[in-house]
């Protein structure tokens, strides 16, 4: 029954697929010059020839770039021209590092602000008010005070990934079943195993969400950021091939940014699904 | 002065702010391998009190002493089978029991643990479901599983509030049955909370009833003096039993609400509340038998 609902789903996705290819290549088609009296040598002058350049790129072109760009992921031909697969390595390191140093604070201190009601208070007015900033807003204050461009990346991703994840351990953490606090409390639990063996698999669902809400806002903004930075990473890629002008590369970054994106949020599904328990 | 394996005494339970304590001057013992059950409408107070026999929540005044110590906090001694079963979802029924073997005795081998929570599964007739999580199992599954978690902790006292309550009745008749087996093959000192009185009178030996609350009372210890070996196919027919019965349903029904009456207050001494014993008529009680209250035989006060 289900492979039977996915398959026919497939299909529909397929079609739609080319119904936007289609519609893509109708729209861009190359326009007819109109006869304006002039010779065609002076309409193509005037850049109104028949293969109009400055044009939107129909679907061909941009699987002209897809095929470039995929048969040879990993050149490196010096700062301005590497391949895909290295832009994407380095925004990778970058999401990752700074994620990874998001968790190393998050979980400890959402913990300790889920496990305490005094300290939620206290903490609570500093990430309300945090919580909203638009990550890029901290990149002057980064690049002035840490002064190096790669580590202003990393510093972004950390404080934007930051506040999901210690929300939701906190939340997670002090909505922990008060059933199973007291059993562990009746079986004189000690504090190091009830928190690693009570607490910690029971908020485990709620702090997997918020790691997953996090890596999907670190994707978003480490594009903007490494616009901002420059140097290496997808965003620079596309910001690069922008002042290039080639409009075929960017709408392929653009492809593989959501491609990517995709594949960690899929990735952090299959965590959730191995922490997720049935009550 | 006491005797008792474990005594409550002078008990108290007030919450901040003006109202009238919800119990107060509770007073009472539970003799080792006995097992008690108290009965009392909503808000009288019952599961506080089990929760301070637990550790889990303090008193407002009063104390608990079991086997020659103060109760102060959650101990292993004293296991407690809540009332929805509280099995930590994530685990395996093994790795349930397993955590409450671990917390009893550290050193164990793994194997020992294992080996020792099977033993207690199987005891209440899970031996084939322990490889299963919580969610997969049955209400009354998942509640064995609770009972195996604390007697396998072989606890000196369990604590059970309302274990069964959440149940159907036809499942409640089973794990009633396989309770009574295991305590009196265990002689386990046991201490649970009830709504249903045909559960008390066939697993307790002594039914404490609690008057409504608040300023909620003990109002009479009923004993049950049915013997022991009663079965729940066979119990009904014994004369005892409506006597008992009744005299339950009907404090319960009539007498438990204006229990507060001031008529009462003469009469009743908190620190001796009445020992009944409706089961045995008049002329076959015992005479001078150990009862405290041996005037008072069958009914007490303002009936």
């Amino acid at each position: 029954m289900s492979s039977r609902l996915a398959l026919r789903a497939g299909l529909i996705s397929l079609l739609l697929f080319l119904l936007f290819i289609g519609t893509w290549s109708v729209a861009t088609r190359p326009v007819e010059a109109t006869d304006h009296g002039a010779d065609a040598e002076y309409a193509a002058l005037m850049g109104k020839g028949v293969d109009k350049a400055s044009g939107f790129p129909p679907p061909a072109k941009v699987g002209e770039a897809f095929v470039t760009y995929l048969s040879d992921p990993f050149y490196d031909n010096g700062p301005n021209d590497k391949g895909i697969g290295i832009q994407l390595g380095h925004s990778l390191i970058r999401v990752g590092i700074g994620f990874l140093l998001a968790v190393a604070v998050a979980l400890p201190l959402g913990f300790a602000i889920g496990m305490s009601p005094l300290l939620f208070q206290a903490f609570n007015p500093f990430i309300q008010i945090l919580k909203p900033i638009s990550p890029l807003a901290w990149m002057p204050l980064a690049l002035y005070s840490l002064k190096d461009s790669d580590i202003s990346g990393i510093f972004v991703i950390f404080i934007c990934s930051l506040w999901p994840m210690l929300i939701n351990t906190a939340f997670g953490v002090a909505s922990v079943r008060k059933d199973w606090i007291n059993v562990a409390r009746t079986l004189e639990v000690g504090p190091l195993r009830k928190a690693f063996q009570v607490i910690l698999p029971a908020a485990a669902p709620t702090i997997l969400t918020g790691m997953r809400i996090s890596m999907g806002i670190a994707w978003l903004v480490i594009v903007a950021a490494e616009m901002l930075v420059g140097g290496t990473g997808i965003g620079y890629f596309v910001w690069n091939e922008w002042n290039n002008l080639a409009l075929p590369n960017v709408i392929f970054a653009v492809a593989m940014i959501g491609l990517v994106g995709m594949i960690l949020d899929q990735c952090f599904g299959v965590l959730q699904k191995l922490v997720t328990y049935r009550e | 002065m006491t005797t008792h394996f474990l005594s409550i005494e002078g008990l108290k339970k007030a919450y901040p702010g003006a109202h009238p304590p919800v119990f107060q001057d509770i007073h009472f013992g539970i003799d080792k391998g006995e097992f008690v059950c108290i009965i009392g409408h909503s808000g009288c107070g019952k599961t506080t009190i089990l929760n301070v026999l637990a550790g889990l929540e303090d008193a407002t005044a009063g104390g608990v002493i079991m086997d020659g110590r103060e109760v102060s906090g959650p101990s292993l001694d004293r296991g407690v089978v809540f009332q929805n079963h509280a099995l930590m979802p994530w685990m395996s029924v093994l790795a349930n029991v397993a955590f409450a073997v671990k917390s009893r005795w550290p050193d164990w081998s793994k194997a020992k643990i294992a080996e020792h929570s099977t033993r207690y599964l199987e005891m209440v007739g899970l031996g084939h479901a322990i490889d299963k999580k919580p969610a997969e199992l049955s209400g009354g599954m998942k509640q064995r599983v609770g009972i195996a978690r604390a007697f396998a902790i072989e606890p000196k006292m369990l604590l059970l509030d309302e274990p069964f309550g959440a149940l159907d009745a036809l499942t409640r008749g089973t794990i009633q049955d396989e309770l009574l087996k295991i305590v009196q093959a265990t002689h386990q000192t046991v201490f649970m909370i009830t709504h249903d009185v045909d559960e008390a009178i066939l697993l307790a030996d002594k039914v404490i009833l609690m008057s409504n609350g608040p300023l909620a009372k003990i109002a009479e210890i009923v004993e049950i003096t049915m013997p022991r070996d009663r079965t729940r196919a066979d119990m009904h027919h014994d004369p005892q039993f409506y006597r008992i019965r009744n005299h339950l349903v009907d404090f319960l029904v009539n007498r438990s609400k204006n229990y507060a009456g001031s008529d009462t207050t003469v009469l009743h001494d908190p620190k001796h509340p009445p020992v009944v014993r409706p089961g045995l008529l008049e002329e076959e009680a015992p005479a001078g038998a150990s009862f405290r209250q041996a005037p008072q035989l069958k009914q007490v006060v303002n009936h």
